[in-house]
């Protein structure tokens, strides 16, 4: 397994946001996570990439315990993540954003300058980038200035740039049109497919879930409900009464 | 700004600086006029350097600038008769004290993290005005003088020479903007228009951002500490104000005022401060208030700053 959670619950105050829930994901896998809001979805991604630490329980990446490591160590180790609100540089450039993550991916943080080789090959990493995401007509535009869309897309390709080994994407059609849901599902489905990539997204869009998802786990109330195939959550009467059920 | 008029514009901007103490002479004024903008200057690009391309705003800046100041004031009249000398020790005590202040503080966001360089810089502030029969206390540290720099080879007449003092003066804050302007541009300055951009961000990149910030923040006071230390031998005196936390203000001021988003933007708004200054202290005891009227309305009206304005005008 690439992800193991093992009974991981966050408190806050007398809030149980999330209540002893467990998560197996494989290399590969695309995994949903869906439930009302409330569910504790997010903050159960929060403890994943790190930006809270859990109560309770135990996080393991690759066979290592993650469970306490800071954001950036995660980072490090091949976990990128994408938010609710998009998290992007607004004023800078599509092309230095998504430069700012390939140097940092590629260890030149600290570097007070590159050789042309090394500038070269950020270039093309950065230019592959693009073209992945579609973004080469606006890549020399403050991404602030995109549309909501497109930043989304700009910064599921930062979080791409890491070259990570799973990828949380919180919400990612959250706010967007038919088409650029269908374009940014798109997108997802290729990285799913092309490599070993895991993916775990949180979504509202029952269409996107089923279509992309290869396993599904519901959370209600901070607690897992369910956990299986999208053919198996559809079935599961659990899920129907309490979340598709309200929704229908 | 296009490339070529990128490059016009900095050719004439040396021109200019290079030119000053001649074109000062012949509006009448005088050639330390020119030696204290340049000094300031660096010193409000130093500040800059953190707040306008890191975005942690500093209120302290003067702590650094005034540990430089009396650095080479002290070594100068208690230890070694050597610019050079007493210039490295003011630079050293301004880089040690804020590499272990910025360990501190650097977890600190936003108005904290102001506050905080404030407390800390009237520390310093409080010791030069209480130690009196070292520092000189209120009456500042007098009774020395910058001395000529020998290079071996040749001579710099910085006592002698009110020239070789601007050039030295210039010299240095030169090195300075191409240092600063170097580490701007390459992968490290990048986080740190990152970390100013989104904090959050940044840290889901894998930067570690207090280190980061931490790093900015020495680069930042070590620059101030080289203003602090030019300043005193400008003045051969080293004033307790220099330290105190309205002296910080001004810096803020002067980078605000030039526009802290470009890089000379400090430059133009210490240039405006210490001319405005000059003229305006003697027409009146009350001349701060007339430079508070103007920040306020350039603040309302151009939040960009002077060259902000030329900036937005100019066809990108």
């Amino acid at each position: 397994m690439l992800l193991q959670v093992d009974k991981v619950s966050k408190r806050f105050g007398d809030l149980i946001a999330v209540d002893g829930v467990s998560m197996s994901v494989a290399p590969g896998e695309l995994r949903a996570v869906i439930g009302p809001n409330g569910a504790g979805k997010t903050t159960f991604f929060n403890l994943i990439s790190g930006l809270f630490l859990p109560s309770s329980g135990r996080i393991l990446f690759g066979g290592d315990d993650i469970t306490r490591l800071l954001p950036a160590r995660r980072v490090w180790r091949g976990i990128a993540r994408t938010f609710q609100v998009t998290e992007v540089f607004p004023e800078l450039t599509v092309l230095d954003n998504l430069r700012i993550a390939v140097e940092v991916a590629s260890g030149y943080r600290l570097r007070p300058w590159l050789s042309r080789a090394t500038k070269a090959a950020v270039r093309a990493r950065v230019a592959e980038l693009l073209e992945t995401g579609g973004l080469i007509r606006i890549a020399d535009r403050p991404v602030g200035e995109l549309s909501h869309g497109d930043q989304r897309v700009a910064e599921v390709l930062m979080a791409l740039a890491l070259k990570p080994r799973l990828l949380l994407l919180d919400e990612p059609t959250a706010g967007m049109g038919d088409q650029e849901t269908y374009e940014i599902t798109r997108l997802i489905n290729r990285l799913h497919k092309s490599d070993e990539l895991a993916i775990v997204l949180i979504e509202h869009d029952m269409r996107v879930v089923f279509h992309l998802a290869d396993r599904i786990m519901v959370l209600s109330e901070g607690a897992l409900l369910a956990e299986g195939t999208p053919e198996e959550i559809a079935r599961s009467e659990r899920v129907q009464e309490a979340y598709l059920g309200k929704v229908a | 700004m296009a490339r070529g008029s990128k490059l016009v514009a900095a050719a004439f901007l040396w021109l200019a600086l290079i030119t000053m103490p001649d074109w000062l002479n012949l509006i009448g004024s005088y050639p330390q006029l020119g030696t204290r903008i340049v000094i300031l200057a660096l010193a409000a690009m130093s500040l800059n350097f953190l707040l306008g391309f890191t975005g942690t705003l500093s209120f302290g800046h003067a702590a650094y600038f005034g540990l430089g100041a009396y650095g080479v004031g002290l070594t100068l009249k208690y230890l070694v008769p050597n610019t050079l000398i007493g210039m490295a020790v003011g630079v050293g005590a301004g880089l040690v004290a804020a590499a272990i202040i910025g360990a501190l503080i650097v977890r600190l966001r936003g108005i904290y993290f102001a506050m905080v360089t404030i407390a800390f810089g009237q520390v310093f502030y409080f010791i030069a005005y209480r130690w009196n029969n070292v520092t000189g206390g209120d009456d500042g540290l007098s009774g020395w003088n910058r001395l000529p720099i020998h290079l071996g080879i040749a001579t710099i007449d910085i006592l002698g020479n009110e020239r070789a003092m601007y050039y030295t003066a210039l010299a240095l804050f030169a090195l300075a903007a191409a240092l600063m302007a170097l580490l701007l541009r390459s992968p490290f300055g990048r986080t740190l228009l990152a970390i100013r951009e989104n904090e959050r961000r940044a840290r889901f990149l894998g930067i570690p951002v207090d280190r980061h910030i931490w790093m900015a923040w020495v680069i930042s006071c070590t620059f101030a500490a080289v203003a602090g230390a030019l300043y005193a031998l400008l003045n051969n005196f080293a004033d307790p104000h220099d330290l105190r936390w309205d002296q910080s203000g001004d810096f803020v001021i002067m980078a605000v005022l030039g526009g802290m988003r470009s890089f000379w933007g400090p430059l133009i708004g210490a240039a405006i401060f210490v001319a405005l200054q000059d003229y305006l202290s003697t027409q009146t005891e009350n001349w701060m208030s007339f430079i508070g009227v103007f920040f306020i309305l350039v603040v309302l009206f151009f939040p960009r700053g002077v060259l902000g304005v030329i900036r937005r005008r100019s066809p990108t």
